[in-house]
């Protein structure tokens, strides 16, 4: 939802391709074949990324995928162990993290415990040697704009969780580096903290023009915020797209898993033809046709991922040759805005549905342990070769 | 066997409410107790030969067995201050030998800080099976007692000894350095006795540090060299603090090193104080000079205190 507001965010880059879609566009960042080992373990394996001006990235992926050590690199506190780092045209290898045009806003926060709020927005100012005038104004300028001025005073023990993470937010944002990368920016606030704080940030990002790369194992944030989504499993990438292109069409069952909840069935490809797909499915309980084609010989194993809003219940029979089976309701939840329906198809699979809840009482319509119909559009499964 | 299990529990169960009911009735608490014990302790051994040496310092000196009596001629109990405390005011030896104490202990801690804090930054930095090698090395030394350990630089020092027998065999010194009996042997001893009391605080100090905080210095512009001194300098501090005060409250009052090693210039006060027990046989001297020492550490240690509670009020 959030997602597909950002684009209309801007009209007038409508007209434009997106920066990652123009060839002529030169990536801001671009990662060539990097892998990165720690004795043994490879933690970032042969990742090629090219990431554009302006753009707010999302890495994405879950505990130890190597997405925080691909962001340290980028970061300079790690070198890779082969491979080639470019930002804006530059080599990055052999420079320190001191020297680098980024800023980090850490996963711990990592705030100077023995300065002032104050103090910690304006280290980075005084490295560089800016006038104390200038120091001072730039620092209540951030502290303006994360809404910590009357804390300005204050030491890190003495904030709240979100406080400080305002403060470790205005601290990497005050350099105004060309790049802003981001561990888990959010990952310590509660839900309500949480939207406002995205919010703000691509506020900020749109204000600035700054380019965001955010390390995240959150997919609902990773889909707010980002331009482009990442998503790494295992130390590589596995598909890089925008929020509606990794949700819509993920490309294997890894990434159809991973992000949002989705019924997953196996199968054998039958027809592969331009136009549609039909895969045979024993675990689906009936054949599966699809309304786009796939290359792929058939015969050939395969997935069919549906997400569960994108199936209908009927408690009346249809009879369709395809996209229809039977099955029993066995579980509702009810969400207020939608129910999620757990249902038991007759050959045992358990799927999940959820359906808006247009009227009230909408969910006293299908109960527990009625008989239903699961059916779906040929619009909506996509199929995986992996 | 179940009947005996359960007659021992009956026989040690009154025996415990015995206790508690006698502590009971002295208005005693469980917790009261524990502290007590260490209170005990301390007044016993410490408050109450404190208040002994203090008696001792105010009496006069008389030639008999003890050789001092807290009465005048006439009989009478007088607070004799100033033969005690009036000589060390009135005689320079003794305010020169505070002032030498004070000096060849602040220098001896700047030194064992400018050694322990690389040592203990390098420790803290190990991998940590190196790490606890490392950290038994520097304890190593306290498995040999200390009177041995201050002899054996007397060989290692002296004229004949191995540093100028090495020296001469290869020809670097033709005739030997006279390291023993000098200022600098003294500061070798100290320095050398008291180096571990300095590092094993900042090592605890320096292998608690969050090194995000070094990467987010470096992130933001600061290099490595500056990020040490104003990052983690400042958050050791307490372990500068501890280090610095375990080195230089023993060091003011050391004699065994000066004594052994020293020269005749050395003049500290824990000798002071021995010449005028021993030599002298001046007690009342003798104990207004332990009790003018015994304050001078104490209000360093009071402030170290001070410093202390405001840091665990700042961590609650």
């Amino acid at each position: 939802m959030a997602a597909v507001e950002r684009t209309s965010q801007a009209p007038s880059k409508q007209t434009e391709l997106p920066s990652w879609k123009d060839p002529k566009a030169e990536p801001y960042i671009r990662i060539e074949n990097v892998t990165k080992k720690f004795g043994d373990f490879v933690a970032v394996n042969n990742v090629s990324l090219s990431i554009y001006r302006g753009e707010l990235f999302s890495l994405l992926g879950g505990s130890g995928c190597g997405k925080t050590t691909l962001l340290r690199m980028l970061a300079g506190f790690e070198n890779p162990t082969s491979g080639k780092i470019y930002i804006d045209g530059v080599d990055m290898a052999g420079i320190p993290p001191y020297d680098r045009p980024t800023n980090m806003m850490f996963q711990s926060y990592a705030l100077f415990p023995h300065m002032t709020v104050e103090q910690n927005v304006a280290f980075g100012l005084k490295q560089d040697k800016f006038p104390d005038s200038e120091v001072k104004q730039r620092v209540a300028q951030m502290l303006d704009l994360v809404q910590l001025t009357p804390f300005a005073k204050r030491k890190p023990h003495q904030l709240s969780g979100g406080q400080r993470q305002r403060v470790a937010l205005a601290r990497s944002l005050v350099k105004q580096p060309k790049l802003l990368l981001l561990d888990e920016p959010l990952g310590a606030l509660d839900k309500k903290l949480r939207e406002a704080t995205q919010f703000e940030l691509m506020n900020i990002q749109d204000r600035l023009g700054i380019t965001f790369i955010v390390v995240t194992h959150d997919q609902e944030e990773a889909m707010t915020l980002s331009t482009r989504i990442g998503v790494m499993n295992a130390g590589q990438i596995v598909q890089i797209g925008t929020p509606q292109e990794i949700y819509e069409y993920p490309q294997n069952k890894f990434v159809a898993d991973f992000i949002g909840s989705v019924n997953l069935f196996e199968g054998q490809i039958v027809e592969d033809e331009a136009d549609h797909v039909l895969i045979k499915s024993a675990e689906a309980g009936c054949d599966i046709y699809i309304d786009h084609g796939i290359s792929s010989a058939p015969g050939a194993k395969a997935w069919v991922a549906i997400r569960p809003e994108k199936i209908q219940l009927t408690k009346q029979e249809v009879n369709a040759p395809h996209n229809c089976v039977r099955g029993t309701v066995k579980g509702i939840a009810y969400m207020g805005n939608l129910s999620i329906y757990l249902v038991q198809l007759d050959n045992g699979k358990q799927i999940k549905v959820t359906m808006q809840n247009q009227m009230r009482a909408a969910e006293l319509m299908i109960d527990w342990d009625d008989r239903v119909s699961v059916t779906w559009h040929p619009n909506s499964p996509v199929a995986l070769l992996s | 066997m179940a009947s005996s299990v359960s007659a021992a529990h009956a026989s040690r169960l009154p025996a415990s409410h015995w206790m508690r009911d006698l502590l009971q009735a002295l208005g005693i608490r469980g917790r009261t107790l524990v502290i007590a014990i260490p209170f005990l302790w301390l007044f016993l051994y410490f408050f109450v030969p404190f208040l002994i040496v203090l008696k001792v310092s105010l009496a006069f000196i008389t030639i008999a067995q003890p050789p001092y009596t807290h009465f005048n001629e006439a009989g009478h109990l007088v607070f004799n201050i100033g033969d005690s405390y009036g000589r060390l005011v009135s005689d320079s030896l003794y305010i020169k030998a505070y002032w030498n104490s004070l000096v060849v202990a602040a220098t001896s801690t700047v030194i064992c800080l400018l050694i322990g804090y690389p040592f203990a930054y390098g420790i803290a930095r190990c991998s940590p099976s190196v790490r606890n090698i490392l950290l038994m090395l520097v304890i190593l030394p306290f498995w040999t007692s200390f009177l041995i350990r201050v002899y054996a630089w007397i060989g290692l020092l002296k004229n004949n000894g191995l540093i100028n027998e090495v020296l001469m065999a290869i020809g670097i010194i033709d005739s030997p350095i006279g390291m023993m009996n000098t200022n600098f042997a003294v500061y070798l001893g100290i320095v050398y006795s008291y180096l571990p009391f300095m590092i094993l605080p900042l090592y605890a100090n320096l292998e608690k540090m969050d090194m995000s905080l070094l990467e987010a210095a470096a992130d933001l512009g600061c290099k490595p060299l500056k990020a040490f001194f104003l990052i983690t300098v400042p958050l050791s501090f307490p372990g500068i603090v501890a280090g610095s005060m375990l080195v230089f409250i023993p060091a003011v009052g050391e004699y065994v090193i000066p004594e052994l090693l020293g020269g005749p210039s050395s003049l500290m006060i824990g000798r002071v104080l021995w010449t005028e027990f021993f030599s002298n046989r001046d007690w009342p001297t003798a104990s207004a000079v332990a009790i003018a020492i015994l304050l001078a550490l104490v209000i360093p240690l009071m402030i170290y205190q001070k410093y202390q509670d405001k840091e665990l009020e700042k961590e609650s």
